[in-house]
């Protein structure tokens, strides 16, 4: 446990260092701001306040940005220390190799948790402070949060198992990149496609959510925008998802699988790696 | 304390069909300063990992510091100090926050990393970025870590290679320093001259194999290599002296006032009681033993690992 702190520490203090956890905050809290501010003129007849209007933008807006952050954070951690030999010596200390990846994570984590808490905080507690919507809807903004951080540790893992993966930097780069487009942008797409080709309606509504329970960013999505009513209202997806009948239990549980199994594929590669 | 802090029997590592280390067979007794000495690619630093636990064998047995150090329990890593060969830092640590972070790993009070950074000579360089570091600096920020909490065992991979003589000979000290604490260490490098008097004993690797191991005087005896008798000789005389010392040895030079004549150790005091016969003619002599270049020379070039 001291071993996974000490490494968590020093992933996280590297990360003030290298200016990486100032410019997650600055990203996350100058749009969350903007999309606040903007969004909060035309809530109009609709009667939502600020934070429930922008939990909607700000799930649209998380769900490019944030696996973005967690992979820049992750594709690095293991192939990077591999090439410069910091690994190496590192192994030689009374360190485990499964305690190396959870203290890894920890202090990604740790990085992601501040940026989100005070970026999409900080941009929260501003519109609260200046606009007179008050602070309704603060839960569904405080679940948006919360599952922001769960999509940021699966896109965490998902990058440790590509850095544990490959040989060099830039494949590991290449990679989160393919990930990156894969779950965050193509296959929404050509779900979407399906839809569109899918003239006679063959493909029911139940296939069609099971199909996007499959992509985390698509779990995300319905965790946020279908679980409290009025966020359901302002979305607009109704057709889709807010029919949707998963319960959030299911929603967090495959979110949560979504970081361990990859966690557990990293450790159980890289304890057969040799050196 | 065991009495063996390293026992290698029979070890192989294959990697794909290459073996890197074939069949090799090394124990260091408890406080012994053992040198590899190997060319580039002899397998040094393959069997520093081995027995370090971070490869494993594909056939034999290593203990170190009595047990297997592939399934040794963290807290026997506590006892080992390691230098890398070309040792990486993150580069965007101070000096003093790098050997901090190894400092608690290792569970060792931080405040005892003051005096190490003090002993490596980097003091005044503790506080800048290890980025700005010359290889001399890092290599003894590595040596700091190497030395925290006092290891009953370091391994040194070629720990002075890059840096220049000054630097070398401090580095040596260093660890001579250590040693007489009752470190046992195991150290490589591809020059003999360079631990000609930092070693114990001496192993030599070649393709993977331990061609020899001693002491020094022990490999150059083993090595049987000629000796050099150099003799000036009063004018005139040269001629007729190389003449009658042809038989006992190999001349190799001969001018009007000298003589090389070379011959293999073991028939030298021969040589030497023919040569005190000659009475004033010859007015000096020097002995030259084999240069410690040609002892390793001899193994590399004679001797195939069976």
């Amino acid at each position: 446990m001291r071993a996974i702190a000490i490494l968590a520490m020093n992933e996280f203090l590297d990360g003030l260092r290298n200016r990486w956890v100032a410019a997650a905050i600055i990203l996350l809290g100058a749009t969350a701001l903007a999309l606040m501010l903007v969004g909060s003129a035309p809530t109009g007849t609709i009667r939502a306040g600020a934070l429930d209007v922008s939990v909607v933008s700000l799930t649209s807006l998380s769900v490019y940005l944030l696996p973005l952050i967690a992979l820049l954070l992750s594709f690095d951690a293991l192939v990077g220390e591999f090439e410069r030999g910091t690994m190496l010596l590192l192994l030689t200390y009374p360190v485990a190799r499964w305690q190396v990846v959870m203290g890894k994570f920890f202090g990604h984590m740790m990085i992601l948790l501040t940026a989100v808490a005070v970026g999409y905080g900080g941009a929260a507690v501003i519109t609260v402070l200046f606009t007179d919507n008050g602070i309704e809807g603060w839960q569904a903004y405080a679940t948006m949060m919360g599952s922001s951080l769960l999509l940021g540790a699966v896109f965490v893992a998902l990058g440790y198992l590509v850095s544990v993966l490959v040989r060099e930097r830039s494949t590991a780069a290449g990679a989160a990149i393919v990930l990156w487009l894969i779950f965050v942008v193509l296959y929404d797409l050509a779900l979407l496609g399906l839809l569109l080709a899918d003239h006679e309606q063959k493909i029911g509504q139940a296939l069609f959510s099971g199909l996007m329970l499959i992509s985390p960013s698509d779990t995300y999505r319905l965790l946020n925008l279908t679980t409290f009513d009025t966020v359901g209202q302002v979305a607009g997806i109704a057709g889709v998802a807010a029919r949707s009948d998963f319960s959030v239990p299911l929603l967090l549980g495959l979110l949560t699988s979504w970081v361990v199994l990859p966690l557990a594929a990293t450790m159980t590669v890289f304890h057969r790696r040799e050196l | 304390m065991a009495d063996k802090a390293i026992e290698v029997t029979g070890v192989v590592k294959r990697y794909g069909d290459k073996t890197v280390v074939s069949d090799v067979d090394l124990s260091v007794r408890s406080g012994e300063r053992m040198v590899l000495i190997g060319h580039n690619g002899a397998g040094k630093t393959t069997l520093m990992k081995l027995m370090l636990g971070l490869t494993h064998p594909s056939a034999g047995q290593l203990r170190v510091l009595g047990s297997n150090p592939a399934t040794a329990a963290a807290a026997q890593r506590r006892a080992i100090g390691y230098l890398p060969e070309s040792v990486a830092f993150h580069s965007a640590m101070k000096g003093r926050e790098v050997l901090a972070f190894y400092a608690r790993l290792k569970g060792v009070a931080v405040a005892k990393c003051q005096p190490i950074l003090a002993q490596v000579g980097l003091e005044q360089a503790a506080d800048r970025r290890v980025s700005t570091y010359s290889k001399g600096m890092r290599q003894r920020l590595g040596l700091a870590q190497a030395m925290l909490g006092n290891p009953q065992l370091l391994f040194l991979d070629e720990p002075t290679s890059g840096l220049d003589p000054t630097l070398r000979r401090q580095f040596y000290d260093l660890i001579d320093t250590l040693s007489l604490s009752g470190t046992t260490s195991l150290t490589s490098s591809h020059s003999l001259n360079e631990v000609e008097a930092r070693a114990d004993r001496i192993a030599i690797m070649k393709n993977g194999a331990i061609v020899a191991c001693g002491t020094l005087s022990e490999l150059s005896h083993q090595a049987s290599l000629p000796i050099v008798v150099r003799l000036r000789v009063m004018a005139g005389h040269t001629a007729s002296i190389a003449e009658r010392l042809a038989p006992m040895g190999e001349i190799q030079r001969v001018n009007d006032h000298g003589i090389d004549l070379s011959c293999l150790g073991t028939s030298r005091m021969v040589l030497f009681r023919h040569i005190a016969g000659f009475g004033d003619v010859i007015e000096d002599m020097d002995v030259i033993p084999p240069r410690l270049d040609d002892i390793y020379n001899y193994y590399m070039e004679h001797v195939q690992p069976q």
